[in-house]
């Protein structure tokens, strides 16, 4: 396994970018950090910089203002970066999809490695998605 | 001469959850005048509205904002009962309780809430896990009684869509009487503790003719000595059927805005308390077909402020108009003199201290520069220059 790929799955830090959401995601990926849930235990934490972050996570459905600054931001984001879609609207722009404002769903925009539905996906989902994202990355089934 | 400086803050920062643009005009550390830019969370709800029926509008007003999920579809389908004749005609009496206590577990949920991010600003990162410690208990409470953790779905015009089972109640007031001794803590932790006192006092501070001459709502208004509550001067739900107080502080800083919330827990938790014993049986649903043409508004105390919805009906299953004006969108105003005058470290923690959410405010805007000018965009320079070309090619050609 690529060396830098390795190193990925000790610790994530991860950076949170939310492209028009409706704030449930963001705070249940805030909840994930905090007692009951504590990913922090894992090496998972959120940083303020994209620039020492591993994974983003990417909530919202496209608003065509943050689509730009989003991009902008994988494109500072130290390579390899894995990229999380979390919540239904990231997904599939849910009841979203048909508003003048929004852009395609993220995966027409950035490549996409998990995609965690739900809306808002609970703590519980989004932990799970974070080690099918490790997983991935070893390579185990 | 002193110089100015433009400290940008944003779009995506640390700071706050949601994507919004500071521009924060500073000489030396003072800040001198700060710039709001929104617009990157704009969905277009409003439109969105036109396009789907009575019933799917309440769901849909649900997702403006994740932390107000039951004040937005209340204040919709109050709009749309005000149609119909006005709640207390229409909903069933049961209905108003669940509603109440609905919209009273939120208000607790949103306040600990802020409680530990005002925490986390200043740097007390013990008081943001505390505070979303006992949240998770009512965000357990909501799984009970709705079945989701966030966008409840709870409300539908003419009356909710679950009943609070009898074999639920015990466990509510269980939980409730476990959260008491943390409000409790916490307002020892925040009333008593001297760095928060000095951290919090005089900075960030919005008088009462301030909060009057910019329309402040809501717990920020009421931190200030302004005595408004659409709980109680209108009336909705069961709020007229319980005791409760309205608190209000003098001071208007940051400290007077925390107290305020933390001592709305205590009414929150009383208010709940009578609601579940008052509660009558009987039906929960008025099961209402038709909405006739006409047009209505609600008003709900949203945890932040009075949030309003005005639906108009042309007789279809369709509103033909939806207008939503959300709490924040008056209190974030607020920030142009709140944190003008205060130092930029004060700044983050008076950004915060309305308790902002962008998700409900945003709008679009057409930016018009003062000489009335448009600003431009390459397609439209492009475009100018187009038919520059035409032009001179017409004259040409003539």
């Amino acid at each position: 396994m690529n060396l830098k790929l390795k190193a990925l799955t000790k610790s994530i830090w991860v950076f949170h970018v939310s492209a028009g959401s409706c704030n449930n995601c963001d705070i249940e990926i805030l909840d994930c950090l905090t007692p009951r849930f504590d990913l922090e235990r894992f090496g998972i934490q959120l940083v303020g910089s994209v620039r020492h972050a591993d994974a983003l996570l990417i909530t919202g459905a496209m608003n065509k203002k943050s689509v730009p600054k989003m991009k902008k931001i994988y494109e500072q984001a130290p390579k390899p970066c894995v990229v999380v879609a979390v919540g239904q609207c990231a997904l599939s722009q849910h009841m979203f999809k048909d508003s003048y404002n929004v852009e395609g769903p993220l995966d027409s925009i950035l490549p996409v490695d998990v995609y965690i539905p739900g809306c808002p996906p609970r703590p519980e989902a989004i932990i799970d998605g974070i080690v099918k994202l490790v997983k991935k990355i070893r390579g185990e089934k | 001469m002193s110089h100015k400086v433009i400290v940008p803050i944003g779009p995506y920062h640390p700071l706050q959850e949601e994507p919004e643009f500071f521009q924060l005009y500073v000489e030396g550390e003072k800040v001198v005048d700060i710039d709001i830019i929104i617009g990157y969370n704009h969905r277009g709800i409003e439109k969105l509205s036109e396009s789907k029926h009575f019933d799917q509008v309440a769901f849909l007003v649900e997702r403006i904002c994740g932390i107000c999920s039951s004040s937005h579809p209340y204040a919709y389908v109050l709009a749309v009962e005000n149609i119909l004749g006005g709640e207390s005609l229409v909903v069933p009496e049961r209905a108003l309780y669940i509603r109440t206590i609905t919209n009273e577990l939120e208000r607790i949920h949103s306040h600990l809430l802020w409680l530990g991010l005002a925490g986390h600003f200043i740097g007390y990162n013990t008081v943001w896990m505390w505070a979303w410690k006992y949240r998770e208990p009512i965000l357990d409470m909501f799984e009970m009684i709705t079945g989701n953790r966030n966008n409840y779905a709870m409300f539908k015009v003419g009356g909710v869509r679950r009943d609070i089972k009898d074999e639920d109640i015990p466990i509510l007031k269980k939980t409730l009487d476990e959260l008491v001794p943390a409000v409790d803590m916490f307002k020892g932790a925040v009333m008593d503790d001297p760095v928060i006192q000095a951290r919090l006092k005089d900075v960030g501070v919005l008088t009462k003719q301030q909060v009057i001459d910019w329309c402040v709502v809501g717990p920020t208004a009421r931190a200030s000595g302004l005595n408004i509550d659409v709980r109680r001067d209108d009336p909705y739900g069961a709020y007229d059927k319980v005791d409760w107080n309205v608190i209000i502080e003098k001071e208007g800083d940051i400290f007077a805005k925390t107290v305020v919330r933390i001592l709305e827990l205590y009414e929150c938790v009383g208010i709940i308390r009578q609601c579940l014993d008052k509660m009558p049986k009987g039906p929960i649903d008025a099961d209402i077909k038709d909405i006739p043409a006409g047009e209505g508004i609600g008003r709900v105390e949203a945890p932040r402020g009075e949030c309003f919805h005005y639906i108009r009906s042309d007789g279809t299953n369709r509103p033909i108009r939806h207008k939503i004006r959300a709490p924040s969108f008056m209190n974030v105003a607020s920030d142009k003199v709140s944190a003008v005058g205060g130092t930029i470290s004060d700044a983050t923690l008076t950004l915060a201290a309305v308790d902002p959410c962008y998700c409900c405010t945003e709008r679009v805007t057409v930016i018009n520069k003062p000489d009335n000018k448009k600003i431009l965009n390459g397609w439209d320079l492009i475009k100018l220059s187009q038919e520059k070309t035409n032009k001179i090619k017409e004259n040409l050609l003539k």
